[in-house]
């Protein structure tokens, strides 16, 4: 098996990065429901573009790196990400040749799955749930899709991700 | 053994993923062994909150205090240097009050309390989970934090550490629902719980009796019972009573002095020898 080269590997680490630092992001109350699940996104653009290299292990880590970030249960959206990245998998073929608009309709439902996961768990826990951002927060996700799918092709070509 | 080479199908790795997660949240739930893995992603996490904290917080307030003018700065400078006498002036009166009071408790052979041991910690962030409220500092067990410390500003009792990991520990505030505070009122000694209220951002108190005298203003402290908090910080003043017809409880609704939304400098309190050691939080 040949090794994958260092530099397309660093360059999806850091897009995580970006997406890490921009979850942490502070937002005033009133918007907080409205902010895109960022992580998700880009793990949905790679499991996308490269699906043999990231995968439902990518999500999983990311999803424990998130709820250490966010302050959930360690577990949380580690579940949510992994099956998000399973989703994605089996759908990849079919939404790539979609066009970006539609392309945001799916985004819209993996996004709710996520979203659903994580409260489903909140809720268990006896925790209040917000209602609002059941939607909200796939809505967001479907409309920063675009600029996500874009500005991330860009970087992949420039550096031949394959 | 071969799960993590790519033959293997995503769905049998999506389905140990769901077990290890499933199991890592109850272990989570009752602050079991996936503490370790908390305290070994955080230093993952670290730079991440790092980069928020200098990025969106830090870099703004640099640049607006860049704009700022100098006649500001004057005023600035000049407000706090009347601050400065006026605390001073306090602080004088303290000291010899404190002196009053060391004597009077050696008369009552009590033992006289120590002035208590803190560190200086920054907030890196806050949690961004909407249903959790809590802070996240830049000190860790490196600093000697331990879970269970309790967490002051300068206006009065903020929280208490709910996880320290090596390098950053997260503070669970006392407002969250999960949290419950042993208080005293400071006018007539009544004891009582202060009970996080949530998103509120206020807390009730639990089970006063209907009669009991409590108005609306009175100052809490921390009563010290419990021996998780140190006793006689001011934690929050009373501004609601209301007393529901056939209940027997009054409902006490209170506010908390310290600014729990605003800090960004708080004081981790060290237990003086004998009180909150070990056990977890919660």
């Amino acid at each position: 098996m040949d090794r994958p080269p260092v530099v397309p590997v660093g360059i999806i680490v850091a897009s995580f990065a970006a997406a890490f630092v921009l979850t942490g992001l502070p937002m005033a109350g009133w918007a907080a429901p409205w902010r895109p699940p960022w992580v998700a996104l880009v793990l949905l653009y790679w499991c996308f573009a490269v699906p043999e290299r990231v995968g439902v292990l990518t999500g999983w880590g990311c999803g424990l790196i998130l709820d250490v970030l966010v302050g959930t249960l360690v577990g949380q959206h580690a579940l949510a990400l992994g099956v998000v990245a399973w989703i994605a998998r089996r759908i990849y073929r079919r939404v790539r040749l979609l066009p970006l608009w539609q392309q945001g309709v799916s985004v819209f439902g993996v996004m709710m799955v996520d979203q659903l996961i994580v409260s489903w768990v909140t809720g268990m826990r006896g925790l209040p749930v917000d209602a609002l951002a059941h939607l909200s927060v796939p809505l967001a996700g479907a409309v920063v899709w675009p600029w996500i799918f874009l500005i991330l092709r860009r970087v992949r070509r420039r550096y031949q991700i394959e | 053994m071969n799960f993590f080479t790519r033959s293997s199908s995503p769905t049998l790795r999506l389905g140990i993923c769901a077990v290890l997660s499933l199991a890592l949240m109850v272990s989570d739930h009752h602050r079991q062994h996936a503490v370790w893995v908390r305290s070994a992603l955080s230093v993952v996490v670290y730079p991440v909150r790092l980069a928020v904290s200098t990025l969106f917080v830090e870099l703004p307030g640099d640049v607006v205090a860049w704009l700022s003018t100098r006649d500001a700065l004057i005023q600035e400078s000049e407000s706090l240097r009347h601050q400065l006498l006026v605390l001073g002036s306090r602080i004088e009166r303290l000291q010899e009050l404190e002196g009053e009071n060391r004597r009077l408790r050696e008369l009552l052979e009590s033992s006289a309390r120590i002035e208590d041991r803190v560190l200086v910690a920054s907030v890196l962030g806050v949690d961004i989970d909407p249903t959790s409220s809590g802070l996240v500092l830049d000190k860790g067990t490196q600093h000697g934090i331990r879970s269970g410390q309790s967490v002051i500003d300068a206006n009065g009792v903020l929280g208490q550490v709910q996880h320290a990991g090596p390098i950053s520990s997260t503070v669970v505030l006392i407002t969250d629902t999960s949290h419950a505070l042993p208080v005293v009122l400071s006018r007539n000694g009544l004891r009582s719980v202060a009970v996080g209220g949530g998103p509120t951002g206020d807390l009730d108190l639990a089970y006063v009796p209907k009669d009991a005298d409590i108005e609306v203003g009175d100052l809490l402290v921390s009563s010290g019972l419990g021996g998780r908090f140190p006793a006689g910080y001011p934690a929050a003043t009373v501004i609601k009573v209301e007393t529901a017809r056939g209940g027997s409880y009054a409902e006490v609704r209170l506010r908390p002095l310290a600014d729990l939304k605003r800090a960004r400098e708080v004081l981790v309190v060290f237990p003086s020898d004998g009180a909150a050691e070990g056990t977890d939080a919660g």
